[in-house]
């Protein structure tokens, strides 16, 4: 079995799982975030009374962090008084940030775990070796009232990394390039795993945003076998050390894919979907009129840092403007001892509360029509962040940037030397 | 439940994302009337305004990828929506669907098949996809026991109530 199976096997209480099959599995994690009202009215239309294991849940305030209209303040209020009336102690208010990176700064995620987030970007976790997958308000209202869900065993495909990646080239531009190649609807119903030596040079953050957007090839989960850099991250975090499932050799993944990284230069996606990717080069010198750098896909501290070290004591393009949303508050405090925020301000950047901002064009930020930005975030649909004829460019942190810095749609290598 | 349905048909291409089916932005209402005014606003503006009760949504692969919004699946219902046929399905929209007592089916060639405006019979049960229009016929993949059960129970809410004995 693959580990992903021995997951899944072990939460339906069952020897042996395969793919196809359907399975009732126990969730380790629930989350839910506060789009989803509906979750609380799924639960009591299901009959639900109690909540069935309160400690398991995590109640995340983090896309409308803070409030920005009635109607999200009023859809708050009721989740604050559902957490009390039920005993779910983590509620992550407003001040917390994106439910991805608070489950990893607060180590609530753990290996062999099964995670449930209403969330499509749950397939993060997968960079712990747990299984992470995101799923609708009623499917989470479920778990509320059963404790278990039921899911259908992925076909599993694995990704291999290859080589050492060029200076300007990060995980985000590995993950496009692959996107770019294998199409959005690649991994639908699938599981993505990757392997490969190009791993070790990746630290958590670049394992995440690996993760994190094989949600946009349609993956039901994704997966990367821990290694002593995960179980170093996790016991930073005060988690203890896990019974960590592997898999075993004779598996039989769906197909298996080799991507040598240390040929490709840092890429983009074009408007309007992700798997419109192009090496950056191709839109260089493009005008940009905002620059986003954050959210669950490129808002940690490796991200902020690298984009402080390309515009420290130096200014964003007067036609720009550049905005910077941390993951969530343990990344925006890290950041400031680290003197990025100082560096980010100072250089013209406007900073937004950490949480999803302008990621889903709800507030902070939206576009204008006929804008274009550049953005370390997963999405480039129409709309998805303001007006649906303004342009979203999808890069890394870095090219975010440099962008900022040009004006224009630049490469960040020759910052980088 | 009801297994045959019977609508006008209304085509879109691939990757058909939640955002556009139903924007982000409007995604504080939780009122299905008011989340129905919404529906493919970002696709197809006239959407909302066209469809009627037992219209038929067709598409090609990937429809509902992206965001797990059930409130994709709850504006296409409240707009009356009484199918989606599609190439392939985003798989938490396909799980919100189906929850929600929305037939989604997986239907090879259908958006070649059907063009705007097309009146379009599906027979859940029987798996088959016949255009009134053109005379053509398809076959729809089976859907799984599992999932026929909870349809047929008019979705996962009465069945869950059903099991705790409500
Ligand atoms: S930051 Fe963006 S992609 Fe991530 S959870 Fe928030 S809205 Fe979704």
């Amino acid at each position: 079995m693959h580990a992903i199976e021995k997951i899944l096997a072990r939460a339906a209480g069952v020897p042996s799982v395969g793919a196809g099959e359907i399975v009732n599995c126990d969730v380790d994690l629930a989350g839910i975030n506060d789009l989803y009202l509906q979750t609380v009215r799924s639960f009591r239309e299901m009959g639900g009374v109690r909540v069935h294991a309160p400690d398991k849940v995590v109640m995340f305030l983090d896309h409308y962090a803070p409030a920005s209209t009635i109607a999200q303040a009023e859809n708050q209020k009721q989740f604050r008084e559902f957490c009390r009336e039920q005993g779910i102690d983590l509620l992550m208010d407003v001040d917390q940030g994106v439910c991805h990176q608070v489950l990893a700064d607060k180590g609530l995620v753990r290996p062999g775990q099964v995670v449930v987030v209403t969330d499509s970007h749950t397939t993060t976790h997968g960079a712990f070796g747990a299984f992470g997958t995101g799923v609708g308000a009623t499917d989470l209202a479920i778990i509320l009232v059963t404790g278990k869900l039921w899911f259908r065993v992925p076909e599993i495909v694995r990704i291999r990394l290859e080589g050492k990646p060029r200076p300007g080239v990060y995980a985000k531009d590995v993950i496009l390039h692959v996107i770019g190649r294998l199409k959005a609807d690649y991994a639908v119903y699938k599981a993505v795993e990757f392997a490969g030596p190009t791993l070790r040079q990746f630290g958590v953050s670049e394992r995440m945003a690996l993760c994190n957007m094989t949600t946009e090839m349609g993956a039901k989960t994704s997966y990367i076998q821990p290694d002593d850099v995960t179980m170093a991250f996790l016991a930073s975090r005060g988690c203890p050390p896990a019974d960590v499932p592997t898999t075993d050799p004779d598996f039989r993944y769906a197909a298996e894919h080799v991507f040598d990284v240390s040929a490709i230069g840092p890429q983009l996606a074009a408007p309007f979907s992700v798997d419109n990717v192009s090496d950056l080069a191709a839109h260089a010198g493009k005008p940009v009129d905002q620059a986003f750098l954050g959210t669950c896909t490129g808002g940690r501290v490796e991200d902020l840092a690298v984009a402080a070290a390309i515009l420290q004591g130096k200014h964003i393009h007067p036609g720009t403007r550049m905005l910077v949303v941390p993951a969530s508050k343990a990344v925006f405090l890290e950041a400031m001892e680290r003197g990025y925020v100082q560096a980010l301000v100072a250089a013209g950047a406007t900073f937004v509360t950490p949480g999803c901002a302008a990621c889903l064009g709800t507030h902070e930020g939206l576009l204008a029509s006929g804008e274009r930005c550049i953005s370390s975030s997963n999405r480039n649909f129409p709309g998805r962040m303001g007006h649906a004829k303004a342009e979203i460019f999808l890069a890394s942190p870095a090219a975010v940037a440099a962008s900022a810095l040009e004006g224009r749609i630049a490469d960040p290598a020759k910052y980088l030397a | 439940m009801q297994t045959t349905i019977t609508g006008k048909a209304f085509v879109y291409g691939a990757n058909v994302d939640t955002d556009q089916i139903y924007p982000g932005r409007f995604l504080d209402l939780t009122d299905p009337e008011d989340v129905a005014r919404h529906a493919m606003e970002g696709a197809d503006p006239l959407f909302a305004s066209q469809c009627a009760p037992g219209d038929v949504v067709v598409a090609a692969t990937n429809f509902g990828c992206g965001s797990s919004r059930e409130h994709a699946v709850v504006t296409l219902k409240a707009a009356g929506v009484g199918a989606i046929l599609a190439e392939s399905f985003g798989r938490i929209f396909f799980r919100n669907a189906i929850n929600l007592g929305l037939p989604a089916i997986v239907c090879p060639g259908v958006q070649e098949a059907v063009a705007r405006g097309d009146v379009v019979s599906v027979d859940i049960a029987a798996g088959t996809v016949a255009n009134k229009t053109t005379g053509a016929t398809l076959t729809a993949q089976p859907l799984s026991d599992y999932v026929m059960n909870i349809l047929r129970n008019g979705g996962i809410k009465p069945m869950i109530r059903k099991s705790l004995g409500l």
